[in-house]
């Protein structure tokens, strides 16, 4: 059992730790690169670009994705942009200030030196992808333009129209595909991992189940890196793609390694809000809205007005009421919840009553219509198409919905989980983002893990591993690959009278209910009895029909479901252990006396990283002590 | 709302298809078509009946994996993805058929899946600009006029969906083709490898079994990203000149 755990950050100042570290890093020859075999599951961001230059190195890689085609990993969704201290609008940027806006942006609750490699990458990574072709917005003059973005102070954001994700994981996506035809990566889409296999304590390989024909196979490898995004999907609704789920890192967390911060999730202002039970996922609108338009809810609750009968006296403008200098532009996490609160209080839009308005009136007023057709007409397009209600005439109305988790799996500064092997990388680990992420950060994480930081810090372990080649016939492979046809086999035979959706959507109501964006000890006590209990009726009562070997696709929902049962009880666990508020997590108990998140730096200033100790048994926290030597803590206000 | 509805079924590849009926009942107005379907699939699950295996993950119009044919048309009637299709486009008490994208380069699955595979080889082919990771030149080194990155990004736009082989008569991939040959060879960056990429892509594309372009337009019309097609112009000069050049080996 692990008590301590070592992050492994190089010595010496801040700026100079990357380098250093490079420069003490093993390599691996380029003539000893082919006899490494190399598995990365997952094709997003972090995935591909992770792939296709291990690829291009030399090593011998193996790349799996559960979807179609490497291209449509769900990196693919995100609209904004991705953050890079160009310093290209000459605003005063730096990389000192893009590592203490991400710092600061996240309460506080990462690490200062992979925050800062983070932002040292940033440059390199717009350098790449506009060598590879992504066609980034341009100036007249043919220089890059960019934009600023949540709530800094500078314009930093790269973007490709709303299409930025879509467009930097075409880039890394056709560089792995140049480097399939090479033959250096074999790529099996349709592919999903179902369990991490240990050699003497080492990570060497998966067993994975073809989608297709349903065959389990094992696969070995002399280290495993894992990118295979985060866990928004636990709360049944969220803005991530049907298919995202924690299998791949719950999988491996069973088996050893450390799940660090799995309370942190963001919950992003604006999206459409939920229309009805049969709702499969919400679609989020870009948070540029709130530059124009005004959040409100009538003052008096069940309202039963349209909103243009409403006067302006009878309206709560409540973010411009309490945060009179930052207004509609305050923060993500404290626009969600201040929106949860008046919907609480019953004053919330919308046949549901979970909604707030979100009026263009003014600004189209002011600007006229045709400005912000010109400004927004894609986001109210899309409105239109999803409402069929018309936002230049009557209000939006939007609400927060979970779609990013800034928790994953424990990794130190060489992105190694606390298993020997087991590399971690982009949504999937746990270390740039602290309890709350930037806008346009997540993209530049998942290149900068993939391009940049693996394919030096694989060599270091690499390295270590010459002559230790395992096979997938030993007998560590076959336990693991009985364990995953067992489940499955059980899974099938329950042929009990509730379907995997319907324990899906009652376990998202219960952890959005419970761990959603407030959270207090007695509702995490009760949603941890809860969830123990759904989880003992999925096993006896769910129905998965079919069978194992053919192209199932209730038994793949079936098999997520079961890891997010599990997997819910420990960001239950984690949220009820961290007594204070930060960032996302906002504990009811921890407030200042207006009513915002109150850190208690004393207590929690650490990464809190669970240890699997079996099905029955409570996990051991070990905690990893942050210490900030560059940036000094400070409260966030916004009054 | 209430449906009719005439499903493709097919066990797996091997086995032929046929249509079924299926009724689809108390359909929310405001649902979308693929949580219509879901619906279904649940009451279908209720009776001990193997649900209608679909495609898809987004479900926002950007990751391309849904592909239905609804009512003779890919991704169904209206601009953009069949997930982004809603119930109240259609009447109560419509009868709605649902196909999977048919094309020989798209060999089936089951149901209303369908491999596009074949996609990727073509990228694998020649769909990229060689880059080796870390060796690129500062980024704004080299300009790109306004106008032709906005071209280039309206030909780069293209999800992979399919729409386009689907709707074709040939069954011909070319819109998807030339968005890639005109995004890469519009820019700066793409002028090194401008024929190869050209020979190469086409010279997969048939192989693959994928038809040729003979100007019926029912790409571009089903196409979600809007993708002209004009760009199959520019593909069809690209691929003249770049034959040319090589048969005169010059």
């Amino acid at each position: 059992m692990a008590t301590t755990l070592d992050s492994k950050v190089p010595s010496g100042p801040l700026e100079k730790k990357w380098d250093k570290h490079r420069g003490e890093s093993k390599l691996v020859a380029p003539n000893n690169r082919p006899k490494f075999d190399v598995i990365v599951v997952g094709s997003g961001l972090a995935g591909a670009s992770a792939a296709a230059t291990l690829g291009e190195l030399g090593y011998n890689v193996k790349c799996f994705c559960f979807q179609d085609s490497p291209r449509r990993a769900h990196s693919i969704a995100a609209q904004g942009g991705i953050n890079a201290a160009k310093n290209y609008q000459n605003d005063g940027d730096s990389v000192f200030r893009l590592f203490y806006d991400t710092i600061k942006g996240g309460d506080f609750r990462s690490r200062e030196a992979n925050v800062h490699r983070l932002a040292q990458i940033s440059l390199n990574i717009i350098d790449q992808c506009v060598a590879q072709g992504v066609p980034f917005a341009r100036e007249y003059g043919g220089l890059l333009a960019n934009r600023s973005f949540g709530g800094v102070q500078v314009s930093r954001t790269f973007y490709a129209r709303g299409q930025t994700g879509q467009q930097l994981l075409l880039g890394a996506y056709q560089a792995l595909e140049h480097e399939i035809a090479a033959g250096t990566v074999k790529m099996y889409p349709r592919t999903e991992m179902l369990d991490l296999v240990l050699v003497n304590g080492h990570a060497k390989g998966i067993v994975v189940r073809d989608l297709i024909t349903g065959e389990i196979r094992a696969c070995a490898a002399d280290t495993v890196i894992l990118a295979t995004g985060g866990y928004s999907n636990v709360f049944y609704l969220s803005t991530n793609a049907k298919g995202c789920n924690v299998t791949a890192t719950w999988r491996a967390h069973k088996r050893g390694a450390l799940f660090a911060n799995p309370c942190f999730t963001q919950i992003h202002p604006t999206c459409i809000p939920v229309s009805g039970p049969y709702q499969a996922k919400l679609t989020l609108m870009s948070e540029s809205l709130r530059n124009d338009g005004r959040v409100w809810v009538p003052n008096k609750g069940k309202d039963p007005r349209s909103p243009d009968q409403i006067p302006e006296e009878e309206r709560d403008y409540y973010l411009e009421r309490k945060y009179p200098s930052f207004g509609n532009l305050v923060p993500r996490d404290i626009a969600s919840r201040n929106a949860k609160e008046v919907c609480d209080e019953g004053r919330g839009v919308g046949v549901s009553g979970l909604g707030v308005y979100l009026d263009f009136s003014d600004a189209i007023q002011r600007h006229g219509e045709s400005e912000i057709r010109e400004r927004y007409g894609n986001l109210f397009d899309m409105y239109l198409n999803i409402t069929n209600e018309n936002a230049y005439k009557t209000p939006m109305r939007i609400y927060p919905a979970v779609h990013y988790t800034m928790g994953g799996l424990w990794v130190d500064y060489n992105l190694m989980s606390n298993i020997p092997g087991l590399h971690v990388l982009g949504e999937a680990n746990f270390s740039d983002h602290g309890a709350n992420r930037l806008g346009a950060s997540a993209l530049m994480q998942g290149l900068s893990d993939g391009y940049f930081v693996i394919p030096s810090t694989v060599a270091n372990y690499l390295a270590t591993q010459m002559g230790k080649k395992v096979s997938a016939e030993q007998s560590e492979f076959k336990a693991v690959e009985d364990d995953v046809r067992r489940r499955i086999s059980r899974l099938l035979s329950i042929k009990g009278k509730k379907t995997v959706t319907t324990f899906h959507r009652e376990l998202g109501l219960l952890v959005w209910d419970k761990c959603g964006m407030a959270r207090d000890a007695q509702g995490l006590q009760e949603a941890i009895q809860k969830i123990s209990a759904m989880r003992a009726e999925f096993w006896e009562n769910v129905n998965v029909l079919g069978d194992g070997a053919e192209f199932n696709q209730a038994l793949e929902h079936a098999g997520r479901v079961a890891d997010f049962l599990e997997f819910a009880e420990l960001m239950c666990l984690d949220a009820l252990e961290r007594k204070e508020s930060c960032g996302g997590h906002f504990r009811l108990e921890s407030q200042t006396k207006d009513g915002e998140a109150l850190r208690d730096d004393e207590h929690y200033c650490h990464v809190a990283a669970w240890e699997y100790t079996g099905r029955e048994t409570r996990p051991n926290l070990i905690k990893e002590p942050l210490g900030f030597e560059y940036v000094k803590l400070s409260q966030r206000s916004y009054k | 709302m209430n449906f009719k509805l005439k499903v493709w079924r097919q066990k797996d590849g091997a086995a032929p298809g046929s249509f079924r009926d299926y009724d689809a009942k108390d359909i929310p107005s405001e649902a979308s078509f693929l949580e219509m379907l879901d619906i279904v699939n649940e009451t279908l699950v209720g009776i001990g009946e193997d649900p209608i295996a679909f495609d898809s993950d987004c479900r926002e119009g950007i990751c391309g994996t849904c592909s239905l044919v609804i009512n003779g048309i890919p991704h169904g009637p209206g601009k953009g993805t069949t997930c982004q299709l809603y119930m109240r486009r259609f009447a109560d008490g419509d009868t709605i058929w649902i196909e999977p994208f048919r094309a020989t380069a798209f060999p089936p699955i089951k149901d209303l899946v369908v491999d596009r595979g074949a996609f990727d080889r073509i990228i694998e082919a020649g769909g990229y600009i060689v880059v080796r990771t870390g060796s690129a030149p500062e980024a704004n080194a080299l300009p790109v006029p306004k106008h032709v990155a906005d071209l280039a990004m309206e030909a780069a736009a293209c999800i992979g969906c399919g729409a386009c082989v689907a709707a074709c008569p040939n069954s011909s991939a070319m819109l998807f083709v030339s968005a890639k040959v005109s995004h890469l060879g519009l820019l700066p960056q793409g002028q090194a490898e401008r024929e190869s990429r050209v020979l190469q892509m086409v010279r997969e594309m048939d192989e693959l079994g994928f038809g040729n372009c003979r100007n019926h337009y029912e790409c571009e019309a089903v196409c979600p990203a809007e993708v002209s097609a004009t760009f199959i112009s520019r593909l069809n000069r690209d691929y003249a000149l770049a034959s040319a050049k090589e048969a005169l080996a010059v």
